[in-house]
């Protein structure tokens, strides 16, 4: 038995890449979240919104970097992102402008909404690639490790070593504060308050002088702030790839179903579990179980890491067989 | 005689191409209450809707305080002074009790906070639940934060549509009071009523509509006095 050893590699290879993952996923998922409380569809076009965010953060970097600016150990992507989220809010807007309003003022059904939204997917997808290219990126430059491997195992003598990517504990550091933004924002502020008061109830809001144009417009730029947020933040901590952040939709949906649409609560809950779901089901135990004291010949792993959005999918249907508005009571339209 | 405070009258008009709305017209004065009533499909709330602009007339004019407002939307109406609660779906369910009043400030700039205390200490019941969220209250709770919704605009048109639909008895005549006193600040009240019977001893005037067109007008003591109306209308 050796039990911080055990611990330590739990640690280094489960727990702190699910955090950093499901953080990103919780990210995400109230971006999917805010825009279905609000606009009542689910936005496929999340994910692309992601990844064309990213590109943007990606070339103003690149700008910056050229002409010599830098964060010291920080991402220069950092300075990039306000930029990259006002451009790319910019598209969206501009996606609510010339599509999704045509189909709000005729009431259409929120499938017709769904499946508009499929299209700009397929259309964002096409534009991100044209512009920065299928190929994979790195763009995170300044220091790599808070603490690294050796480090680690000269500091505290054990076998097993554990380091931390200054990427995953950003992203830990940004999500948090993220979310603690958003999560006083609509519960303190006026603005905040008229976006949950339209969630609940549309046609009271109306009447009490609440302008539909401007909570729509509203959400739209923080879940977009949200989304261009996950993807760089994704991005830095494993690489940019267009088609990635297409993959990565799914999880994001099965993490706010989970969570119960439209709940903001339970995307980020949502986000953590599918995360660690997904992690565990696809780590191998062999190591951890021997330090336990179980040696096994196999490799003590449920599913190869091919497999791994098998888990988002079967999350998504245990969900929606057994509680299908989600475990903290989301709504459906 | 002076024009009375609200005004709608020879109301025409529906959603569709066959008109609900045959000639209604409907006034009520500062701090009266009105009360609509009539068989189902009577067009009860149709005139109601009609008065707060949620339906497009194809005839007639309602006035406000002597105001032509024929042809503005519900919203601009509320800034006008009019407060509407709707039959149902007239909370924020997921927003706590003092929120659902906060929303109902909305279009206000100034300090609010004098109105909501004004609201709590009509609805007490509630107040002790400020913090609670309105969709976790009773039924009858739940009318109050709605009626409490629409007071803070301040209105001096108060509007009701069948604010006692499917509250118990006691329930009822606790609103009933409690719109009572709102009236005698000064508020006027049109209100439609299932409950025919408790709604007319309440009521200034009382409006018998049938098949969208007046049938009797007249205070509500009279209307329950009259064998006519008390036979067709109010079950013998």
């Amino acid at each position: 038995m050796d039990i911080l050893n055990a611990l330590v590699a739990l640690l280094n290879f489960v727990v702190i890449p699910a955090a950093a993952y499901g953080a990103q996923l919780a990210l995400g998922a109230l971006g999917v979240t805010l825009i279905y409380g609000i606009l009542r569809f689910s936005n496929f076009a999340h994910g692309d919104t992601m990844a064309l965010g990213t590109a943007f953060v990606i070339l103003v970097t690149w700008g910056l970097q050229a002409l010599g600016v830098s964060l010291g150990p920080l991402p220069t992507a950092l300075l990039a992102l306000p930029v990259g989220i006002a451009l790319t809010s910019l598209v969206v807007l501009g996606t609510d402008r010339g599509i999704y309003r045509f189909y709000r003022r005729k009431k259409s059904e929120p499938i017709i909404l769904v499946m508009a939204s499929v299209g700009v997917m397929f259309i964002m997808n096409g534009v991100t690639r044209l512009v920065i290219g299928v190929d994979e990126i790195r763009f995170d430059d300044g220091a790599r490790f808070l603490f690294s491997v050796q480090q680690f195992k000269a500091w505290s003598g054990l076998t097993e070593g554990l380091s931390l990517r200054v990427s995953q504990a950003l992203t830990l550091v940004i999500t948090a504060l993220a979310c603690w933004a958003l999560f006083r924002f609509l519960a303190r502020s006026k603005a905040g308050k008229a976006m949950r008061a339209y969630a609940d109830n549309e046609d009271l809001a109306l009447l009490s002088g609440i302008e539909p144009e401007r909570v729509v417009r509203l959400t739209w730029i923080i879940a977009t702030a949200l989304a261009v947020t996950a993807g760089t933040l994704y991005g830095l901590d494993k690489s940019f790839k267009a088609f990635n952040y297409f993959q990565i939709l799914l999880p994001i949906f099965a993490a706010s179903i989970v969570g119960g649409l439209g709940n903001p609560l339970g995307a980020v809950a949502g986000g953590f579990i599918v995360a660690f779901s997904e992690v565990a089901v696809t780590y191998p135990w062999k190591k951890v179980a021997g330090y336990l004291g179980y040696q096994s010949d196999g490799l003590l792993q449920l599913l190869s890491t091919e497999y791994k959005f098998a888990v988002s999918f079967v999350i998504l249907i245990v969900v929606l067989l057994f509680r299908p508005t989600g475990l903290f009571r989301g709504k459906s339209y | 005689m002076a024009q009375p405070y609200l005004s709608a009258t020879d109301m025409r008009g529906g959603y569709g191409k066959a008109d609900i709305l045959n000639g209604c017209t409907l006034t009520v004065d500062k701090g009266q209450i009105a009360v609509i009533v009539g068989p189902n499909g009577a067009g009860k709330s149709t005139a109601m809707k009609a008065v707060f602009g949620m339906l497009n007339l194809r005839d007639g004019a309602v006035t406000l305080g002597g105001e032509d407002i024929t042809g503005l939307s519900p919203q601009e109406r509320v800034r006008k002074g009019m407060g509407f609660v709707p039959q149902t779906h007239n909370i924020f369910p997921t927003m706590t009790v003092e929120e659902n009043l906060q929303m109902g400030a909305y279009i206000r700039e100034d300090d609010y906070r004098d109105t909501i205390a004004q609201v709590y200490e009509l609805f007490p019941a509630v107040a002790d639940k400020r913090r609670q969220n309105a969709g976790e209250l009773s039924g009858g709770q739940r009318q109050q934060v709605a009626v409490g919704r629409a007071l803070m605009t301040r209105p001096s048109l108060l509007m009701l549509d069948e604010p006692t639909a499917g509250v118990s008895p006691i329930v009822m005549d606790e609103l009933f009071d409690r719109i009572i006193e709102v009236a005698r600040t000064g508020i006027s009240i049109l209100m439609v009523e299932q409950n025919a019977r408790q709604a007319l001893e309440i009521a200034d005037i009382g409006y018998v509509l049938v098949q969208g067109a007046n049938r009797y007008t007249d205070s509500g003591k009279a209307l329950m006095a009259d064998p006519e109306v008390r036979r067709t209308f109010l079950g013998g």
